[in-house]
């Protein structure tokens, strides 16, 4: 009997503050997927300190990358591939990854693949849904990122609008760090909202007809003001009603975009796409007009390796492995089609 | 036993592969911050020329510092990876004795120092014993200055090596009893680091993986901070 054996890649993140490591099976099959975090580590400073997520990665490392393979019930030498994020991100955080998969790679004398983080992103949607057609329009939203995507075919992605100052997720942050709420900012504004009202401050909603182009920082700017003049505003309200702007200004572009470009579904990627407004909205809207919105699990909207072995097993079948020459790029971009 | 030995603490990343014979192959390079581009290319060729297959490593020993924190875990995670992929056990050695081990054949005090940059230095003293250097003083960062009259009161014929005493060269010549060892001792080498890790594996001083922990000597500028901003 014989059997056809899937390509099994170990996938490594370590762009940010998150530690994963996962084993996928031919793009889609995810054996395991091991995220370890280091929010507690980071959240009385505000936000992520380099030096000290740098510092975590390295001891985590052996041991996230031990469990993934426990987990996924393979060993080294059954995988196909091995991949790492390689940007963008934090250069101290991004070598732990990249310097640890080359090594595996070279140990178990497979191939080495090194991945673009935000097509990461952008295939952690095909991986949970590997029958969306293209094209796709992907909101991509994050603490780093604010894009809309035309994404064409495999590797062929059209940058549609991005921001022109903060991304969604960092004025999250900004928001929640100004109202004393603690880090990281959009899950307790997310959960803040849930009991206060959208409709209770008319904050602004920047560039809502204007291109596909986003821009934040004056909204946060607006609500700092706000607070600033009301210190008796409700953190309830303030959050519902910062939170409707911000899904407002995203839905509205993305809708015309994939209007626009014809798209067969929106699709939601990043650690943004985990807001329960966004997503509640985003799955209204495609009831309401036939074009399927693909909303991922959370777990795959925040930072993860599944999506990395997945983009890898993408790109090895595309382009080949990376060279072990490969560095960190912290300010590596996808390549765009024109 | 053969030893791979990764060393990545300094300017300079390399790494040796030898044993019981003594070094067979080694590689290292100086140029530009480019550690994590070099190392794994650098442990290629060095496993080709020794003609060695990489499952044939017993043991992975590694620099766990002090030294630039970046370059410093470039090494790390990637000799972690390695003995973890192959099952074998680490070995970890620290920069400052790797310094000290190739001047050991002098009788006089030996003082190792890393550029910790930022006008700051890793440093600790050792003396000769027989095949080899005991540390004296603990590892420590000190200002160039503190060295200085460290070296002043020890006030016996002193040998300092490593980058950390060439940057300040022209301070610590003034001392009578103070020499400089050259460029060509100024980092830590791989292949010293296969012969000390050689001897520690004779004593079967092994550790897991997940035991190696670098050894920074400094906390995240952020935690420093945090520590000495006054309380609200």
């Amino acid at each position: 009997m014989t059997e056809t054996l899937g390509q099994t890649i170990l996938g490594i993140e370590t762009s940010c503050d998150e530690t994963a490591a996962s084993v996928v099976v031919d793009g889609k099959t995810i054996l395991s997927s091991v995220v370890s975090s280091q929010i507690d580590l980071h959240a009385r400073f505000g936000g992520v300190v380099p030096e000290i997520a740098s510092r975590a990665h390295t001891e985590l490392i052996t041991p996230v990358v031990a469990q993934s393979l426990v987990e996924a019930g393979r060993t080294g030498k059954e995988l196909t591939a091995v991949a790492a994020t390689y940007g963008p991100g934090l250069v101290g955080s991004l070598l732990v990854g990249v310097s640890a998969a080359k090594a595996l790679a070279l140990t178990w004398g497979i191939p080495f693949i090194g991945v673009n983080h935000l097509e990461g992103h952008l295939y952690a949607g095909l991986l949970e849904e590997p029958d969306l057609e293209f094209p796709l329009v992907v909101l991509l939203v994050s603490g780093g990122h604010t894009m809309l995507i035309e994404m064409q075919g495999h590797g062929m992605y059209r940058l549609i609008g991005q921001t022109v100052d903060d991304a969604a997720g960092e004025a999250f942050d900004k928001v929640a760090r100004y109202l004393d709420l603690g880090y990281p900012g959009g899950p307790v504004i997310d959960q803040l909202a849930t009991q206060g009202d959208p409709t209770a401050i008319k904050f602004p909603r920047p560039m809502i007809n204007d291109g596909y182009d986003f821009s934040f920082s004056g909204l946060k700017t607006a609500v700092i003001n706000h607070v600033r003049k009301n210190p008796n505003v409700s953190a309830e309200d303030v959050s519902a009603s910062f939170q409707a702007a911000v899904v407002d200004v995203l839905l509205a572009k993305a809708k015309r975009a994939a209007e626009e470009v014809g798209a067969t579904a929106i699709c939601l990627a990043g650690g943004v796409a985990a807001n329960s407004e966004l997503r509640e909205r985003t799955k209204d809207y495609a009831l309401q007009s036939g074009v399927r919105a693909y909303v991922p699990s959370r777990s795959m909207c925040t930072d993860n390796a599944a999506m990395i072995a997945t983009a890898a097993w993408w790109r090895l079948n595309a382009d080949g492995p990376s060279g072990l020459d490969l560095g960190a790029k912290p300010n590596l971009k996808l390549n765009w089609i024109a | 036993m053969l030893i791979l030995g990764i060393e990545s603490a300094t300017a300079q990343v390399g790494c040796a592969i030898g044993g019981h014979e003594g070094v067979l192959a080694s590689a290292h390079s100086a140029s530009g911050r480019r550690h994590a581009e070099s190392l794994a290319p650098q442990i290629e060729f060095t496993l080709s020329q020794a003609c060695i297959d990489i499952s044939e490593i017993s043991v992975v020993a590694v620099d766990v510092g002090p030294g630039l924190f970046t370059g410093l875990r470039v090494g790390i995670s990637t000799a972690m990876a390695i003995a973890f992929g192959l099952s074998v056990p680490m070995i970890g050695v620290s920069s400052l004795d790797l310094l000290a081990f190739p001047v050991r054949h002098t009788r006089r005090l030996i003082a190792a120092t890393i550029d910790a940059r930022r006008g700051e230095l890793f440093t600790a003293f050792y003396r000769q014993v027989p095949g080899g250097v005991q540390r004296v003083s603990e590892p420590q960062v000190v200002t160039p200055d503190d060295l200085y009259g460290e070296l002043q009161a020890a006030s016996t014929e002193c040998l300092v090596v490593g980058d950390g005493a060439l940057r300040y060269r022209d301070m610590l010549e003034g001392l009578t009893k103070v020499e400089i060892a050259d460029e060509s001792l100024a980092y830590p080498s791989a292949s010293s680091l296969v012969a000390l890790a050689h001897a520690r594996a004779l004593r079967e001083e092994f550790v897991q993986p997940t035991e190696i922990k670098p050894l920074y000597l400094r906390r995240p500028d952020a935690e420093i901070n945090w520590q000495t901003r006054p309380a609200q």
